[in-house]
């Protein structure tokens, strides 16, 4: 995950003494010095987050917002650069999607949020990977119509905090964020500060990612830190955890090449934009939707303890190529080694046997179904 | 018995003809969980500088490097159900392997613990 950028030239987040003064081994990740791990180790912190609760650091993500006249019209814009529905998307609701290039392949994939007030309509609050954003920013300036543009939030840092008891820890300095529901966000105060809250996350967990400003940051970390549920959890965990999930990684499980149907993520595509088209690639998508894409993205999981990583050729057993791992490792929660990759479609069906090439090695895997560690999202009773 | 060490964060305890090499409590430090060791078989001949072993933690895989000449005579067979023991006990259960030392004036341009210790001390 180290990217070769000079470490003098890397950007910090207003985190980083933070970092520092927890004993992080801070790494270069998409030009910014970042944690990759602290004190306790990869493995105590992710079985951490999915015991109690994880603290993340992903203020190096981009948020940026979208202003136009009114919802409709923003809207609008967005769905003609992605396969999702956000017409309907509803006041205070939050979707995944992907801006898509011409040939239905994935620039980045992304979060968007509807603001909760009426005040606010028009505009759709985005969260972009780190990696990607002045690709993303490039791209939505040159595409979005004169009457939308683009605004680029750089004084907020963003914090994610996961795990089973990452709400309650969380709700016990904003008692607003116990009442969202999953994949809803809204403005609220932590400790007096003016924060912006999503019930979402990337590890399958329930939790929260925090858009705060940035001079309250620490103090907000710390807030939470000071909790003996939570835990700081660095890049490393982060990583495994959203692997046992069964998540995309931009650059490794998705990219440019690939479409949202060979990536498994079609429900990003909803019903009307199905349907209807209207994106870019749409007649390949549509295509794929119907007769299935030629590859796709597969969880597989390894009989032996070896891990195989990304880059691994996948083939049958015997030697023939059918595909590539894209991500892969030692999977703490289940205790095994696990991998993603890409297969061509007709060794695709769970329970496929397969062999993963390590170091000229066949080690022996099956297609799994994903997620391997089951999602524990919350689900708001009924009332 | 004689303890060398390596610029590769390896240890290499020698007695009589029969070296036991591991790796240092820094380079488990730097390697953070073990999660797989993959280790030669005895007979395997290795020359100064080969991949003698692949040590696996939960993020990157690490080769390990032969620190000297020689032919392996036994792997730790307990790291195959055991490699957290790399991070307990690195200079001590968790060796790697025994190799009988091909070319003992190798053994020369090793480091011993001071020497490596500050060589530590500089990273």
């Amino acid at each position: 995950m180290a990217s070769p950028e000079a470490v003098e030239d890397l950007k910090t987040t207003p985190l980083y003494d933070l970092h520092g003064e927890l004993g992080a081994k801070m790494v270069p990740f998409a030009g910014y010095s970042m944690p990759v791990q602290y004190k306790p180790g990869i493995m105590k912190e992710h079985l951490h987050t999915r015991e109690k609760a994880g603290l993340f650091d992903v203020s190096h993500m981009g948020q940026a917002v979208l202003v136009g006249p009114d919802h409709e019209t923003t809207a609008r814009a967005l769905e003609a650069l992605t396969p999702s529905n956000f017409v309907e998307l509803g006041q205070g609701r939050q979707r995944y999607t992907v801006l898509l290039n011409e040939e239905g392949g994935i620039i980045d994939d992304l979060m968007v949020t509807r603001p909760v007030s009426s005040e606010e309509d028009g505009r759709l609050m985005l969260v972009v990977n780190a990696a990607r954003k002045h690709i993303d920013y490039t791209h939505l300036r040159a595409k979005l119509p004169e009457n939308i543009t683009l605004h680029v939030i750089e004084d907020r840092a963003l914090i994610a905090v996961q795990g089973p008891e990452a709400v309650a820890a969380v709700a016990a300095h904003a008692p607003a964020a116990a009442d969202l529901a999953f994949m809803s966000a809204a403005p609220m105060e932590f400790d007096g500060i003016a924060c912006h809250i999503a019930r979402a996350g990337y590890t399958g967990e329930d939790g929260v990612e925090m858009s705060v400003p940035g001079g309250a940051a620490e103090a907000i970390a710390r807030a939470l830190l000071a909790d003996d549920r939570v835990e700081a959890i660095g890049l490393g965990a982060r990583d495994s955890l959203r692997l046992e999930a069964g998540l995309c990684l931009y650059g490794h499980d998705i990219d440019e090449t690939t479409s949202p149907t060979e990536g498994a993520i079609t429900f990003c595509v909803q019903k009307r934009r199905r349907e209807e088209g209207g994106f870019p690639g749409a007649a390949r998508i549509q295509e794929e939707l119907t007769d299935g894409p030629g590859r796709l993205r597969v969880g597989l999981r390894l009989e032996g303890k070896a891990p195989a990583r990304e880059g691994a050729e996948i083939c049958l057993p015997g030697g023939q190529p059918v595909g590539t791992v894209t991500s892969g490792g030692f999977a703490p929660t289940v205790g095994a080694p696990i991998a993603m990759g890409y297969v061509a479609a007709s060794h695709a069906d769970p329970g496929t046997k397969l062999s993963l090439m390590v170091r000229g090695r066949e080690l022996p895997a099956v297609v799994a179904d994903m997620p391997f560690v089951p999602h524990r999202y919350y689900r708001k009773p009924k009332s | 018995m004689t303890t060398y060490y390596s610029k590769d964060h390896e240890w290499i305890a020698v007695e009589g003809d029969i070296a036991t090499v591991g790796i240092t409590t820094y380079a488990q430090e730097q390697l953070g969980d073990v999660v797989y060791v993959e280790l030669p078989d005895a007979g395997k001949t290795v020359s100064q500088g080969d991949e003698a072993a692949v040590v696996e933690s939960v993020k990157a895989a690490s080769e390990v490097y032969a620190p000297i000449d020689g032919e392996v005579t036994e792997a730790n067979t307990v790291l195959a159900d055991e490699p957290a023991k790399v991070n307990e006990d690195p200079e001590g259960a968790a060796w790697f392997i025994k190799m009988k030392v091909g070319n003992p004036d190798q053994l020369s341009e090793l480091m011993d613990e001071a020497a490596y210790k500050a060589y530590v001390d500089t990273l």
